[in-house]
């Protein structure tokens, strides 16, 4: 058993470390779901991408750096220490991409990688439906075969980045007859700005268009942006959260970071009496630490060649409620002052709301641990 | 970075829990609140022989037993004592041999050379009371030895408790205070500085400890819910149940990387995360088990007592949360 680093990784870390220091923005950029944020993201991606920090993970040729996930673990730790910008690209690297690298060809990778990693493209996802959200595969959009490609008919919702993004990727059905929900599900990609796309944004609880709704009529989707095969859909969506890629949406270095600052608040702010804050602060502290660990083993696990399945399922519910309690605890310390929309817990605390609620409901999450982890029956939903 | 126990250390726990399932534990547990404490020190014995106790002790005392100090194995073999539910001052007899070799090691040898070999080969219980840790001494009655640290750096052999041990809510504990008098052994700031050591150890183990009592309870509750049979259809099926048996697991699964991370580092506030993680989880399991048992899991003659009833003293012994959230924030700066 080992906790420590390779003296390459160390440098590698302190590589990252320096650039990081010389080019994060000094102040924080302004939300990246206003147009103005997105934007303003957008060339964060670029500078990062510029000297090839936006996809570490990624090979050479599409602008990473080949990086194992220890490293791209240590890449994270370090770029949340120092503050940097949240990822508008994420839901492209850390959905899309994998799908790519698993199940996509080799002329998709290099046409659509490139651009994601500069941030020149912005990806939104396009999975739930108003009538299927945790019963995703109860789904009626369907595309419809037609010369040289498809044509997309329905609608989408809860579309994250979709406000502002330029394409997005999903699932569709393409077999009606498939005798099961599951079968029959093709997995598309689609620009946002394609002749019978309709985008109508909609406020998260704070007002802002963290996401939208997607009206398709007979947008044309091209064979070339099919991934894998038709008919495959399900199989291909799902099989990107049991990879290492599962464990990772929520890096812990991103909570590692938050538990700094929170720490730092409570020694500005808190009363030394108020031993209920301190617990508060404390298990913050002792759950930002089991998360790195608990991602550390499983990170060694799959290195050994382990496959990482539904144990995503625990992490997912451990960082979504995890986050919601940090943010609590630091507007409990700030009194009165929580209240304020521009306070810099204030926007972090509304965004970790949807935690619970996106990737997978919890109470979906936990049924998946208790049945597949537990091997409980299967009852009714 | 392999953060993973290694093979060897995975055998070694394997050859503990082969050695334990083939014990009749619970019955030993049951003599063992009954004050009947020899089924007790026989499975001691035996698990002193695949060198357990030894890993607590420093093998530069060669000559003294010691193979150590190995604390990821001792953890990993104490998550098993937890699991199967090893009655006895087992935490306090390597936290006793530590505070003995460290003291050895800080070159006050006389103590070490006189109680170490018997610890470290099984013969002997030990128990004690620290800087730090609560007032009462686990099982003096059924330890051959009862150290006590005083605040003033004094190590004595502490008669035996005033007025008789007291009983614990667990049958199978029994507190003591240490008697005011008794031999005195050591004293100065070598004694405090083995004592601190020997704190860390033993919270670290207590942890370990509950980490397997939560496990165990889980299990048990798990294999129950899947036969228990209400309104036609496993209990184990119904979300309310489904979604309280992940809560527990999730708890046990974050705590474990904790444990492991404070038995590699032994650093102070690490030890002290994985105590408070690894004792609420295995407290949160027994009411999951209690409440998904049922009535039937409310009475004594369920063996699930044994864990039941196990896994608040040990939540609390060697540092509550609460002190252990306090020791998190006081050592960390920044």
């Amino acid at each position: 058993m080992d906790l420590t680093h390779a003296p390459e990784v160390a440098a590698f870390r302190a590589e990252a470390r320096a650039w990081l220091a010389a080019h994060v923005p000094d102040s924080p950029l302004p939300s990246l779901e206003t147009a103005e944020g997105f934007a303003a993201h957008r060339a964060w991606e670029a500078r990062l991408h510029a000297d090839r920090w936006s996809a570490v993970s990624w090979p050479a040729e599409y602008g990473g750096r080949g990086v194992d996930i220890e490293r791209w673990l240590v890449f994270e730790e370090e770029y949340w220490a120092a503050g940097a910008p949240g990822r508008v690209s994420q839901n492209g690297i850390s959905l899309l991409a994998p799908t790519l690298f698993d199940h996509g060809s080799a002329e998709q990778r290099a046409r659509v990688l490139p651009p994601m990693a500069s941030g020149e493209v912005i990806w939104a996802q396009a999975w739930s439906e108003p009538e299927s959200g945790s019963d995703l595969a109860s789904l009626r959009s369907r595309a419809v075969r037609t010369g040289g490609g498809w044509l997309l008919s329905g609608q989408k919702t809860w579309s994250s980045r979709a406000a502002f993004a330029d394409r997005a990727f999903g699932i569709f059905r393409t077999d009606p007859q498939a005798p099961k929900p599951h079968q029959g599900l093709t997995y598309l990609m689609f620009d946002l700005r394609a002749p019978g796309v309709t985008v109508r944004p909609i406020g998260r609880l704070d007002g802002k268009p963290a996401f939208a709704e997607l009206f398709l009529d007979e947008v044309f989707v091209p064979d070339a942006d099919v991934i894998g095969e038709p008919g495959q859909g399900w199989r291909i969506a799902m099989s990107t959260t049991g990879n290492e890629r599962g464990l990772t949406l929520r890096s812990p270095g991103r909570f590692l970071a938050a538990a700094q600052r929170l720490r730092a608040l409570w020694r500005a702010e808190g009363d030394p009496a108020d031993t209920a804050a301190r617990d508060r602060v404390a298990d913050a502290v002792v759950g930002a630490r089991a998360y790195e660990l608990f991602t550390w083993a499983a990170a060694s696990r799959f290195a050994a060649g382990e496959r990482i399945g539904a144990e995503s399922s625990l992490n997912k519910v451990f960082w979504s409620e995890y986050d919601i309690a940090l943010h609590e605890t630091a507007l409990d310390l700030l009194g009165p002052d929580a209240e304020l929309a521009e306070g810099a817990w204030a926007e972090p605390w509304v965004f970790s709301l949807a935690g619970p609620i996106y990737a997978g409901t919890n109470e979906i999450q936990r049924d998946i641990i208790a049945e597949r982890l537990l091997g409980l029956p299967k009852g009714r939903r | 970075m392999r953060f993973l126990p290694t093979g060897e250390q995975s055998d070694f726990a394997r050859t503990l829990r082969g050695l334990l399932d083939a014990s009749q534990v619970p019955a030993a547990v049951r003599a063992w609140g009954a004050g009947d404490h020899g089924p007790g020190r026989a499975l001691w014995s035996r698990l002193a022989g695949t060198g357990l106790c030894a890993l607590a002790a420093d093998e530069a005392h060669g000559d003294l037993g010691g193979l150590g100090p190995l604390p990821v194995e001792l953890a990993l073999g104490f998550v098993e004592l937890g699991r199967a539910g090893v009655p006895g001052p087992v935490v306090e007899t390597a936290a006793a041999a530590v505070l003995l070799s460290e003291l050895a090691r800080l070159g006050e040898e006389g103590p070490a050379k006189r109680f170490l070999p018997g610890l470290v080969a099984g013969e002997a219980l030990a128990t004690l009371t620290l800087p730090g840790g609560g007032p009462y001494a686990l099982d003096a009655d059924a330890a051959a030895y009862c150290f006590t640290v005083s605040a003033a750096g004094g190590l004595r052999l502490a008669g035996g408790g005033e007025g008789g041990p007291l009983r614990s809510t667990d049958p199978a504990r029994r507190l003591s205070r240490p008697a005011p008098d008794g031999e005195p052994l050591a004293t100065g700031p070598r004694v405090l500085a083995a004592a601190r050591t020997a704190l860390d150890w033993a919270r670290l183990l207590t942890a370990a400890q509950c980490l397997g009592v939560g496990e165990a309870l889980l299990a048990s509750t798990v294999r129950y819910v899947k036969q228990r049979t209400q309104f036609g259809t496993p209990i184990g099926g119904f979300q309310a149940v489904k979604h309280r048996l992940a809560d527990t697991l999730l708890a046990l699964e974050f705590a474990r990387p904790l444990v492991w991370a404070a038995a590699l580092g032994l650093t102070p506030w690490e030890v002290a995360a994985a105590k408070l993680a690894a004792g609420e989880a295995a407290y949160a399991a027994a009411m999951t088990a209690l409440q998904l048992h049922g009535a039937v899991g409310y009475t004594e003659e369920l063996d699930l007592s044994l864990w039941l009833r196990k896994a608040r003293p040990l939540r609390d012994a060697w540092g509550s949360p609460s002190a252990c959230r306090e020791a998190v924030l006081g050592e960390l700066k920044g």
